[in-house]
């Protein structure tokens, strides 16, 4: 009757916390279910199912929920199996059919599978024992090796990359070109003997563009200042630069 | 050993899985499927004549060489070569509910085996042993499973056929025998307890 290989570890209860790992020993209720039965020496086609009921119930106790969730379902099968046949039911009724036939089925073709399985694991255990040619176990992936270099290595290195480069674009940090405090001063100077200037005398001989960019700043800081009074007489034409009557008179 | 026949044992030695006998007849184009078969014949009873340490298996559907088994403790100590893991009971018992009932879907195979088998499904097809074969009609449109020929090849079969039959087996699926009329439940688990 037995189908298992090795007697499976027998359940000691009302232990400790190993008793986890013990059940794991079982693939699934109907596994326990068959264990039990096995122990007591029981038939399959004929279940005691207030004993085994009982029995189950004790087997699982020590189980957490979350884990147990496929066992709970057969111990709540069980109990309401048990109830059933300890129910009073119509005896004169001629189709009265066993509440365990389910049961019974489900065990007896989960015993068969159990059967075929461990006839698979035979078979498979022997082919196992005759090496094909070219089997090789995947290698383990290996983490990469630290990484060992000395400066010198490292700044070769460095040096290969910028010769890689193909045009190395090096940007150069030069003083502040742009004077605004001196266009300031300059404008100012001008508009002490005159009542306005032009654009032009303003940006004095042969400017730059830093000189351009300067005396615009600077006069948009004496505009802003209340110093000088830029006026464009018309679209385009050159700005004119007066003193600011305002200022003139503070 | 014919030509045919050393041309077939260098095929089998370079390839890493069983090769089909329509696959060796691609060897040489003169040769027939019989020829092929014939000098198959010929090689295994050529290892089996001289007590190689390797020889033919019919495996999967094909031709494999393959290392006697005697030898398989020795090549394990020495590192040469490593048994595939064995599976668990749970994945065990789940391939067997597919190679019988395929194509199967996860519920029936749940039901079977009364605990949940996402996981060991999952398991199963990432080594290849098990693939996802159609979809059922019913509701929601299930995945169905079947075995592949790494399954056959994990077990040393020739085909699907070689497992054993249902009814071969010590229990087989009886239907239950009914009970007598009005035997209540303590009748029924009281006389085994002596």
């Amino acid at each position: 009757m037995s189908v298992r290989e090795a007697p499976p570890p027998s359940l000691a209860l009302g232990g400790d916390a190993g008793f986890v790992v013990r059940l794991d020993a079982f693939s699934g209720p109907l596994d326990l279910l068959l264990h039990l039965l096995r122990e007591e020496q029981l038939e399959i086609a004929d279940i005691p199912i207030a004993r085994i009921c009982d029995q189950f119930l004790l087997a699982i106790h020590e189980l957490g929920l979350n884990q147990a969730a496929d066992y709970l379902e057969m111990a709540s099968r069980l109990v309401r199996l048990k109830a059933q046949l300890l129910l009073p039911r119509n005896l004169d009724d001629e189709g009265w059919e066993d509440p365990r036939a389910e049961l019974v089925r489900r065990l007896l073709e989960y015993q068969q599978i159990r059967e075929i399985a461990i006839g698979m694991g035979r078979a498979a255990d022997r082919r196992a024992e005759r090496f094909a040619r070219g089997y090789l176990p995947p290698a383990p992936e290996l983490p990469p090796p630290p990484l060992t270099l000395d400066l010198l290595e490292l700044l070769q290195a460095v040096e290969r990359v910028i010769a890689a480069i193909p045009s190395p674009v090096l940007h150069r940090v030069v003083a502040r070109p742009l004077d605004v405090e001196g266009a300031m001063r300059r404008v100012v100077w001008l508009l002490e003997n005159r009542e306005s200037i032009g654009w032009r005398e303003a940006l004095g001989d042969a400017p730059t563009i830093a000189d351009v960019l300067s005396t615009l700043l600077a006069l948009l800081e004496l505009a802003k200042r209340g110093s000088v009074h830029l006026v464009q007489p018309a679209p385009f034409a050159p700005m004119v630069i007066a003193r600011d009557p305002a200022g003139a008179t503070t | 050993m014919t030509p045919l026949a050393q041309l077939l044992e260098a095929a089998l030695f370079s390839a890493a899985r069983p090769l089909t006998a329509e696959e060796l007849c691609t060897l040489d184009p003169d040769a027939t499927l019989a020829d092929v078969r014939t000098a198959l014949e010929q090689l295994r009873e050529h290892y089996e004549f001289d007590q190689h340490g390797v020889e033919v298996v019919e495996i999967a559907g094909g031709y494999q060489i393959l290392s006697r088994s005697q030898f398989a403790a020795a090549i394990e100590r020495a590192q040469f070569s490593q048994r595939a893991a064995r599976l668990t009971a749970a994945a065990l018992e789940t391939l067997a509910v597919i190679a019988y009932r395929q194509p199967v879907g996860r519920a029936e195979i749940e039901e079977i085996r009364g605990v949940s088998a996402g996981g060991v499904l999952r398991t199963l097809q990432e080594r290849g042993l098990i693939e996802v074969v159609g979809r059922s009609e019913g509701m929601g449109r299930p995945l169905l499973y079947g075995t592949t020929p790494l399954f056959l090849e994990l077990l040393a079969l020739r085909d699907l056929a070689d497992l054993p039959k249902a009814e071969e087996l010590t229990i087989a699926l009886q239907p239950h025998r009914p009970e007598t009329e009005g035997e209540d439940d303590a009748a029924a688990y009281v006389p085994a307890e002596s």
